[in-house]
């Protein structure tokens, strides 16, 4: 192959794709390094490592699957039905995803305070409780799952739900026999990004539900405490365990075919 | 019978059709011509109640259907790509709509095996969307809208996707289907042969406005 122009210009693109992904793997490996396997296993082993992890699957599981019974409706409307000010809640509904963290625990905060929050915690206690710790996960992820989607309802034809329409369905039966069987990889593109997005959740988690061990603590609150307390080796175990966890999510969406 | 009485559609300030009335009376295979874009898919939406026409009335059978929802018009319609359902079997595809009225599963299945006899599509029964051919798929959209018992149906530009050998075919096919299940067919093609073949009334749409040839 000679190397004219256009290969140079492909060869400068690739140098400086391989060289952003060479610097993540550094990032990785100085982590990966830090200690050894044996001191991983011995931390992840350890009472209050395990509980927090066990908390973690539990509480971005329920928060996924919420986040999912919320965008799949949401994401129906936005990509199936024009109306006047679409574009506006269209861009509201992105808002959890811009907004720092801390400010989405603040707010969430803030609201318990207030007369309706108040009424709600008496039906359901949510500030520093472990429910806090879904609903902190919920309002970030299901913007995520939200746009997964809406993406996904956006690229499959509305034809067939047309024709089931014609067929004898309501709109709502053509949803559920004909949209839903033909987005379900997105459905499940959708629940692993919440459930990614969930997991490496924490300042939401720290403001609204504090980070009491054993009782609101998950994976990402267990860095910052090891931080805190300068135990370093426990928190790099941690987040390798977080690294590899979020691998695995990253290979379940790329497998359902859809992208992030 | 189809009557359109002074069926009007815009978008925006454009004016798609232009106060259409028409009558097609039963049991006619009536085709539909005239340029891309001129309104001909927006008409068959209209009525089939995909889309509510901006003034006039839809009648069927001396029936003023304009503001009834598509499952309560009677109406098969097969789109232009055909919108089979994916990740349904044609067993599945075929025997949509008498699931859906709570036909009991075997007369139901009876259904189902039936119009795939006559269809000539019984092998493929247990294949998805995804394994027919374009022709096959063809087959298994009229059986999906025929299983329904419609009056009236709608095909746009169904053979459009077929080669020419396989078009004869399907011209033959049509033809029976329309006599056999006593249908009022309105059927939009840019073919002239396909239309000199099928048609007992030739349609034309021309700047929003139809004209019968």
């Amino acid at each position: 192959m000679t190397l004219n122009r256009s290969n140079l210009c492909w060869l400068a693109l690739g140098l400086i794709t391989a060289g952003y992904l060479l610097f993540w793997a550094f990032l990785l490996g100085a982590t990966a390094t830090y200690s050894t396997p044996d001191s991983w296993l011995k931390v992840l082993m350890s009472p209050e490592i395990r509980h927090a992890t066990w908390l973690s699957l539990v509480t971005c599981s329920l928060a996924a699957g919420f986040a999912l019974l919320l965008a799949v409706p949401v994401g129906y409307l936005m990509s199936r039905r024009e109306f006047r000010g679409k574009s506006w809640l269209d861009a509201a509904l992105d808002i959890p995803i811009i907004l720092p963290p801390l400010v989405v625990g603040l707010c969430l905060l803030i609201f318990f305070q207030t007369r309706i929050g108040k009424v709600i915690e008496m039906a359901v206690p949510f500030t520093y409780q472990l429910s806090g710790v879904v609903l902190a996960q919920f309002v970030v992820a299901a913007a995520f799952a939200i746009r997964t989607m809406r993406g996904t309802f956006q690229h499959l034809s509305a034809r067939p739900e047309d024709v089931a329409l014609t067929l004898g369905c309501t709109r709502f039966q053509a949803l559920w026999h004909v949209a839903l069987p033909a987005a379900r990889r997105g459905m499940v593109a959708a629940f692993c990004i919440a459930w990614a997005r969930s997991l490496g959740e924490f300042g939401p988690i720290l403001v609204f539900a504090g980070a009491t061990r054993m009782k609101t603590e998950v994976l990402p609150t267990t860095v910052w405490l090891e931080l805190s307390v300068g135990n370093l080796e426990a928190a790099v175990a941690v987040s390798l365990f977080m690294v590899a966890l979020a691998v695995l999510v990253l290979v379940a969406v790329r497998a359902t075919g859809e992208k992030v | 019978m189809i009557q359109l009485d002074h069926i009007t559609w815009k978008t925006g300030d454009r004016v798609i059709l232009a106060d259409v009335t028409i009558a097609i009376p039963a049991n006619t295979y009536a085709v539909l011509m005239g340029s891309t874009g001129c309104g001909k898919t927006t008409l068959l939406e209209i009525l089939c109640g995909l889309r509510s026409p901006t003034s006039g009335r839809v009648l069927l059978d001396n029936v003023d259907v304009t503001d009834l929802e598509p499952r309560e018009r009677g109406i098969g319609y097969v789109p232009q790509d055909l919108a089979l359902f994916p990740g349904l079997r044609v067993r599945e595809q075929i025997g949509f709509a008498p699931k859906l009225r709570g036909v009991p599963p075997e007369e139901l299945n009876q259904r189902v095996n039936r119009l795939a006899e006559q269809f000539g599509i019984a092998p493929l029964l247990d294949r998805l969307p995804d394994m027919l051919s374009g022709g096959e798929k063809q087959r298994v959209a009229l059986a999906r809208a025929l299983a329904a018992q419609p009056k009236l149906l709608l095909l746009d530009e169904p053979l459009s996707a077929l080669d020419e050998s396989m078009r004869a075919e399907a011209v033959t096919l049509l033809q029976r289907v329309q006599s056999e299940h006593s249908l009022t067919v309105l059927h939009v093609t840019h073919s002239s042969s396909e239309a000199a073949a099928l048609g007992h009334l030739h349609l034309r749409m021309n700047g929003g406005r139809m004209e019968v040839e």
